[in-house]
C-alpha cells in the first residue's frame, strides 16, 4: 500500500462524511420546521420593498 | 424602512409577500465575477484545443474571437435584463416575465441540464487529474478515480448547502489563483520576463488553415469552450446586495477577463505545441496550458499550472452546483416543478433540497457516461439558451422601452448585439451539426417532448397568479 492507496480510502471516507452530514441536516431541518416556513420564499421581495418604500 | 438591513439574518425585510425564510443577500460584484469566470476558466485549461484539431491554429483563433463576440453580446444582454429582473433562476425568470411560461420552462431546463452536465464533466476531469498526479508521483497501479469524482461532487455540494457566501468566496480565491497562473505563464514564456520559447512562425508554416474555411466553421463548436458559462452570473441575482450594480459589473468584468485569458491561452499554447498534438485533446494535449508549462522547463510553473488546472476544474463544478440549484429552486417555487423544491434552509438560507436532489443526478452522469457525450449535452443546452437571449432582449425593449422602467444597465447599440448573437448562434448550430448531428436532433426531440408534457399536464399546477413579480407598468401594446 502506497500513499495513493490510502488517499483512495480517505476520499471514500470523506465523501461518505460529507454526504452523511448533508443527509442528517436535511432530515433534521425537515422535521424541525413546518413546510409552510420552508417553502415561504417568494420571488421579488426586494422589488416589493422598493414598491412599499415611502420617502418621508 | 430604517429597521431593514438586507444583509442581516434577523431584520432583512422578509415578509412583504409572506416570505419567512428567503435566500440571503450577501454577495458583491467580486462574487459575481468569481461565479461567472469560475465556471468558465476550466475551458481555457482544457477543451478549447479541440478547435485546433477541427481547423488548425488560426481557425482556433478566429473561433476564439467570434465566440468572444457571441459571449460579449450574451454578457451585455444578460447584464441589462438581469439587473432589472433580479431573481434566482436567471434566464428562466427573464423568460417568465418577458416571453411566457412555455419558454420559461424550456429555458429553466436548458440551464439545469447545461450546469449539471458541466458539473459532471468537471468531476470526471478532476478524477483524471488525480490519476495523472498519482502516476507522475510514482503510483504504479491504476488509480481508482471514482472516490475522487464522488468526493469532488459531495464536498462542493456540502459547501453549497452550507451557505452561498463561503461557496463563492472559495470560488473567488481558487479562480483568482487559476487566472494568475495563466498570466504568470504568459509573462514567463512569451519573452516579457526573461527568454521566450514561442515559435509561432515555424509551427504555423504550411499549416495555416489545414482544412480550409470549413475547418474554421467546424472550430466554432469548440470555440464556445473559452467562455461557456459566463451567463451563469445571473443566477446570483437574488443573493447580491445590489443587483443593479453588482450584476452588470461582475458579468462585464468577467467577460473582459475571459477575453484576455482566452487570447493569451491561444497565443501561448499555439506558439509551443504543434497543431496536430495540440488539437488532439484525447491522446495528444489533454491540458494544453499544463503541457506548455512542462515545456518551459520550470518546475515552479509546472506546479503552478497543475494547481491552476485543478482549481479551475473545482471552481467550475462549484459554480455549476450553485447555478443549477438556483434554476431548479426557482422553477419549484413557481410550481413549474413540485413546490417541494422551492424550500430554503432556515439556517444556511440556501435552496437545500434542490442542491441535494441534483447530487445523485450529477453522480450518475459523472460515473456512468462518457466525457465527450456529457460535454456535448452541456454545450447544446447552453446553445439553445443563447438562442433564446436575442429574442428575449428584443421583446424586452419592445414591451418595456427604455423610458418606461429603470434598468441597472442599458446595453449599447441595440439591436445589433441581439442580431449578431442570433447569427453566430446559427453558425454554431451548423458547426455542432457537422460533428454531433445525432445528439443535436435527440436533444431537440427531448425538449419538444417535455414541452408537450408541460403544456398538457404540468401547467395546471403552476402558481399562475404569483408568476409576475416585477413592479413594472403594463407592457406596451397590451
Amino acid at each position: 500500500m502506497d500513499l495513493w492507496s490510502y488517499l483512495e480510502y480517505a476520499a471514500w471516507g470523506l465523501s461518505a462524511l460529507f454526504g452523511l452530514h448533508i443527509l442528517v441536516d436535511w432530515l433534521r431541518t425537515d422535521s424541525t420546521y413546518s413546510e409552510d416556513v420552508l417553502t415561504s420564499s417568494r420571488e421579488g421581495e426586494l422589488e416589493a420593498m422598493a414598491e412599499e418604500h415611502k420617502v418621508h | 424602512m430604517t429597521d431593514i438591513d438586507i444583509t442581516s439574518q434577523t431584520m432583512d425585510g422578509m415578509g412583504p409577500h409572506g416570505t419567512k425564510v428567503g435566500l440571503l443577500r450577501v454577495l458583491g460584484p467580486a462574487h459575481v465575477w468569481a461565479l461567472g469566470v469560475g465556471i468558465v476558466l476550466v475551458g481555457e485549461y482544457m477543451g478549447w484545443n479541440f478547435s485546433v484539431g477541427k481547423g488548425g491554429a488560426f481557425a482556433a483563433l478566429i473561433a476564439c474571437w467570434f465566440a468572444g463576440i457571441l459571449y460579449s453580446c450574451v454578457a451585455m444582454i444578460d447584464s441589462e435584463v438581469t439587473s432589472t429582473v433580479a431573481s434566482a433562476g436567471g434566464q428562466y425568470t427573464q423568460a417568465k416575465h418577458i416571453i411566457g411560461p412555455l419558454m420559461a420552462f424550456n429555458v429553466g431546463l436548458y440551464l439545469v441540464f447545461a450546469y449539471t452536465m458541466l458539473e459532471a464533466a468537471n468531476a470526471i476531469t478532476a478524477g483524471y487529474l488525480f490519476s495523472v498526479v498519482a502516476s507522475m508521483t510514482g503510483h504504479e497501479a491504476e488509480l481508482d478515480q471514482r472516490p475522487f469524482i464522488i468526493l469532488v461532487i459531495t464536498f462542493l455540494a456540502w459547501l453549497n448547502y452550507r451557505g452561498v457566501l463561503a461557496t463563492l468566496t472559495f470560488n473567488l480565491v481558487i479562480t483568482a489563483i487559476a487566472f494568475i497562473a495563466i498570466i504568470t505563464l504568459f509573462l514567463s514564456t512569451s519573452g516579457v520576463l526573461g527568454g521566450g520559447i514561442m515559435e509561432h512562425a515555424a509551427l504555423f508554416e504550411g499549416h495555416e488553415l489545414p482544412y480550409g474555411w470549413i475547418g474554421v466553421l467546424a472550430a466554432m463548436h469548440f470555440g464556445l469552450w473559452y467562455y461557456l458559462g459566463i451567463e451563469g452570473t445571473t443566477q446570483a441575482a437574488e443573493e447580491v446586495r445590489s443587483p443593479a450594480r453588482s450584476l452588470p459589473f461582475g458579468t462585464l468584468a468577467g467577460i473582459m477577463t475571459l477575453l484576455i485569458a482566452a487570447t493569451l491561452t491561444w497565443f501561448m499554447c499555439s506558439g509551443v505545441l504543434p497543431w496536430e498534438y495540440l488539437g488532439d485533446g484525447v491522446s495528444g494535449s489533454v491540458a494544453p496550458l499544463f503541457d506548455t508549462a512542462r515545456l518551459s522547463g520550470s518546475t515552479a510553473l509546472v506546479w503552478l499550472l497543475g494547481f491552476g488546472t485543478l482549481f479551475a476544474t473545482l471552481a467550475s463544478a462549484n459554480g455549476c452546483i450553485n447555478d443549477a440549484s438556483r434554476a431548479w429552486f426557482a422553477m419549484g417555487r413557481d410550481k413549474y416543478l413540485p413546490g417541494w423544491f422551492g424550500a430554503v434552509h432556515p439556517k444556511y438560507r440556501t435552496p437545500y433540497r434542490s442542491i441535494v436532489f441534483l447530487v445523485p443526478i450529477a453522480l450518475i452522469f459523472a460515473l456512468g457516461a462518457p466525457l465527450d457525450q456529457v460535454i456535448t449535452f452541456s454545450i447544446l443546452s447552453g446553445l439553445l439558451g443563447y438562442t433564446f437571449m436575442p429574442l428575449n432582449i428584443i421583446l424586452f425593449r419592445r414591451k418595456w422601452p427604455l423610458d418606461t422602467i429603470k434598468r441597472g444597465y442599458e446595453h449599447p447599440f441595440h439591436p445589433i448585439p441581439a442580431f449578431t448573437l442570433l447569427g453566430i448562434c446559427g453558425v454554431t448550430f451548423f458547426a455542432v451539426f457537422l460533428g454531433y448531428g445525432t445528439q443535436l436532433v435527440a436533444m431537440i426531440g427531448f425538449y419538444i417532448i417535455v414541452s408537450l408534457w408541460f403544456h398538457f399536464w404540468r401547467y395546471r399546477f403552476v402558481n399562475r397568479g404569483a408568476q409576475f413579480t416585477m413592479p413594472w407598468p403594463k407592457p406596451k401594446g397590451y
